[in-house]
């Protein structure tokens, strides 16, 4: 077993005051150069907002998948009804949340890597984000130290790029 | 590459149905920095002053400001420009909310309308795909319910939509503006938007928004952030609560009414109540306004709380802000806070002025009661004081009956009723009904305003300076502390000797020329948030705010990396003050209606008055009639505008 910082973001729905500073620093944060633009659509949280029902929810960005869900949920929460997908960080075909505009790559929040905690939580006046850290245990990942001399190998007599050539035509068969 | 700005307007031609994009002159950025700026300077060169407010060749402009959409908090501001129907003036009433950042992430600075569309029309602008969409499905609906059903046909929540309600579609002279939490409210701009056959813009835009110096840029916002935050744990001390922090007064989270409800005049602007708020009325009202108020809301990146959603069981949900709370309970002398909430609500979906439209109910039933308006004008009236006002309310948005004369606004009804109507349009500044404030002895500086602010409007031309003087020399001191935000050091000086009574107290100190210093802070602060789009209740209109004069600079340079110090800043802001001036003074304006309302103040001071506004117009290089000398206009610059007054015979005369 070996230890792991789980990084957390709380989300206080109640606290929101509806103001996407988190989208925009967001995005400012991952413009490249950092901070030369912003835009919102690129943003790695967005703020869910229906204010005339009182509907004031920010979700992150998680991961890319392909297909659509098969079925749809709508939650009922105090009375205040939110549509399907709401809760979902997935950038996924069925929405346009979570993707380059330009590209349509899927964007995921990686909790601003390097910063002492997410940028989103310290531009959140309100304080409807804010940010904890936890210590997990978990399994040891399996030794990739076989594979890698496999690997090394086969560059070795081939050359990386044929080596890589290979692997991707053969995921695709996969 | 465009910074800050996207370098793009969209104009659009009602009457042809014609859109197209059209590339900015970046100089202009320089001179007038953006938003009200370069909004009067196209006023000026295409609007002539023969244009009435309800013609085609009037135009209608809604800019955004240099700074909107870029990382600083609170910048968010939509600065709309037009001729108003009220004062025949120029009009630019501002909203806050989302819809400025959106059409920036669209691709555009300002849209610009020019014609009448022949049908009721929306647009519907969706970055580079812009379109005239009918509206006739939308006709007699309300301002928010409009915002809605535009969001909804359109499929898309993120959809940011500027829209007007039955009292714009019928020209009513209040009429307002809404979007969101914001309105953009003053000087009648609904109607003229209405008259264009505009029902609503709705925008959406996904594209980048660039920041010239992005670190540098950063770290100024950082820094103002990081300011709100320490500042909200520190209030003015000796000043009222809505005072004492940043922001628009928030009334919204305040239920103590004592100040307002007992200093503020009820009725048409008459009655003060100086026992009002007892220990019954502080419960009722409290528990009614937690009971309406679902949650504290705010415009774009901007962490105050300005702004609230208001639910009450049987109407439809909205949203409201600062003293619109009031304005309805206080005119129509109606002690039930709920009554206000929900009258306000009426009031947004037909989208009204909310400080304008109860006084001029409460202007009308003061003239039924004088008998000036008789029982045939009020025919149908319930006669309690609430059924009063609903009953107004639906008459002058659908302009039926006396409906139709009051909706002009108390000036012009007053006009059109004759029989001594006039002098019951009494808290009148050019036209234009003022905030419901009586009081005692003249206050120079706020003469001043209230006589030459080109806005007619209290609350965009005040702040910065404080309103009354600290009584003890220890509370001055500890005010001017961490006063780093004078322009100069004799400001500091300037309120350590101002006293409460005295020699040196009001009408005569602050002294003519102190009171002309002050002013010319105050409102500089004012023309540079309307350019840059930022709000005022992070900067011109609160005491120590995070944005004043000396850091204004280095964001302007960061942002645009148009390099710009405070010298040059001040300029700008005063060529945008000059170019309104001369805007006005071209369509009318003159020395006689710079006054504030008459009873404004019980005691008044005629000569000093005199002196006063002889002084400031002297301060601002303009002539005895308040035009600005051929001089001043060449110095800075604008020699498009005098050799325009010369030709028009404005600078002929002393």
């Amino acid at each position: 077993m070996s230890k792991k910082t789980v990084k957390i973001i709380k989300i206080d729905v109640d606290k929101c005051n509806g103001c996407r500073a988190c989208e925009m620093i967001c995005s400012a944060f991952h413009a490249s150069p950092k901070y030369s633009s912003n835009n919102p659509q690129r943003s790695r949280v967005r703020v869910i907002r229906d204010p005339l029902n009182d509907v004031y929810l920010p979700v992150y960005a998680g991961e890319y998948t392909p297909s659509e869900c098969k079925g749809r949920d709508k939650y009922v929460i105090d009375g205040k009804e939110y549509d399907e997908c709401s809760f979902c960080r997935a950038s996924c075909p069925s929405r346009d949340l979570f993707k380059e505009p330009d590209s349509g790559l899927p964007l995921k929040c990686d909790m601003c890597e390097d910063e002492e905690e997410p940028l989103c939580v310290t531009w959140c006046l309100a304080k409807a984000l804010t940010y904890e850290e936890r210590e997990e245990e978990r399994e040891e990942e399996p030794q990739l130290g076989e594979i890698e001399t496999g690997l090394e190998a086969l560059v070795n007599r081939h050359g990386l790029q044929k080596v890589m050539d290979t692997v991707a035509r053969l995921s695709k068969k996969g | 590459m465009a910074y800050a700005e996207t370098g793009f307007n969209l104009e659009i031609d009602l009457t042809r149905g014609n859109i197209e994009r059209v590339a900015t002159d970046p100089k202009l950025t320089r001179l007038y920095l953006g938003g009200l700026g370069t909004n009067s300077k196209i006023l000026w060169d295409r609007v002539p002053p023969e244009v009435e407010p309800f013609s085609p060749e009037n135009l209608l402009i809604f800019g955004t400001g240099l700074l909107v959409g870029t990382p600083a908090p609170g910048c968010n501001r939509t600065i709309v420009s037009t001729i108003s129907p009220q004062t025949g003036l120029m009009a630019y009433s501002m909203m806050g909310g989302f819809w400025a950042p959106e059409l920036k992430y669209a691709g555009y600075d300002k849209v610009i309308f020019r014609g009448k569309s022949p049908k009721l029309i929306y647009i519907w602008i969706n970055n580079d795909k812009v379109e005239i969409r009918d509206a006739s499905h939308l006709q007699g609906k309300g301002a928010v319910e409009t915002q809605e059903l535009i969001k909804k046909e359109l499929k898309d929540p993120n959809v940011q939509v500027a829209a007007i309600g039955l009292a714009g579609e019928n020209r009513v002279f209040t009429a307002s503006i809404e979007q969101g939490r914001s309105s953009a409210s003053r000087l009648g701009i609904g109607a003229v938007m209405g008259d264009k056959g505009i029902k609503a813009i709705a925008v959406r835009g996904t594209k980048d928004l660039n920041i010239a110096k992005p670190a540098e840029y950063m770290k100024l916002c950082s820094e103002v952030l990081k300011y709100i935050s320490d500042r909200e744990e520190k209030p003015v001390p000796g000043v009222m609560p809505i005072l004492a922090g940043l922001g628009s007064p928030q009334e919204m989270l305040h239920t103590d009414e004592k100040w307002h409800t007992e200093n503020f005049s009820w009725g048409n602007s008459r009655t003060r109540r100086k026992e009002f708020w007892t220990k019954e009325i502080e419960e009722k009202w409290t528990a009614t306004q937690e009971g309406a108020r679902t949650r504290l809301i705010s415009c774009y990146n901007c962490p105050m709380k300005c702004g609230a959603i208001i639910s009450l069981p049987g109407m439809s949900t909205y949203m409201m802000k600062c003293f619109s709370k009031l304005t309805y309970n206080m005119a129509a002398f109606v002690d039930d806070l709920e009554f206000g909430f929900r009258i306000a609500q009426r009031a947004t979906e037909y989208g009204v002025d909310g400080f304008s439209t109860p006084q001029i109910m409460a202007f009308a039933v003061e003239l039924h009661e004088a008998g000036i308006l008789t029982d045939q004008d009020f025919e149908g009236c319930p006669t309690d004081n609430e059924g009063k006002f609903y009953w107004l309310l639906d008459r002058i948005v659908r302009r039926e009956g006396i409906g139709d004369i009051l909706a002009d606004g108390t000036h012009w009804a007053a006009l059109k009723i004759g029989k001594g109507a006039e002098a019951y349009a009494h808290n009148n500044v050019k036209k234009h009904e003022q905030l419901p404030l009586k009081l005692g002895m003249l206050n120079p500086v706020y003469f001043l305003m209230y006589s030459t602010g080109e806005k007619s409007n209290i609350t965009q031309i005040e702040g910065q300076f404080p309103q009354s003087p600290f009584p003890t020399m220890e509370e001055r001191e500890e005010f001017v502390k961490d006063w780093v935000h004078v322009p100069d050091e004799k400001f500091k000086q300037y309120l350590l000797d101002w006293e409460l009574r005295g020699e040196k107290s009001n009408p005569y100190y602050p002294t003519v020329d102190m009171s002309v210093d002050i002013v010319d802070w105050q409102e500089k602060m004012h023309y540079i948030d309307d350019g840059l789009g930022m709000c005022a209740g992070l900067s011109s209109f609160p005491l120590k705010p995070p944005y004043h004069i000396h850091n204004y600079p280095l964001f302007i340079s960061a942002a645009t990396g148009m390099d710009m110090d405070e010298a040059e800043l001040s300029l700008a802001a005063k060529r945008s003050r000059t170019l309104l001036r001369a805007f006005n003074i071209r369509r009318g304006l003159t020395r006689a209606d710079e006054k504030p309302p008459e009873d404004h103040w019980k005691k008044r001071f005629p000569e000093l008055e005199e002196q006063l506004l002889d002084a400031y117009y002297k301060f601002k290089g303009w002539n005895k009639q308040g035009i600005p000398t051929k001089e001043t206009l060449d110095e800075l610059g604008m020699d498009f505008v005098s050799k325009d007054l010369e030709q028009r015979g404005f600078l002929s005369y002393e």
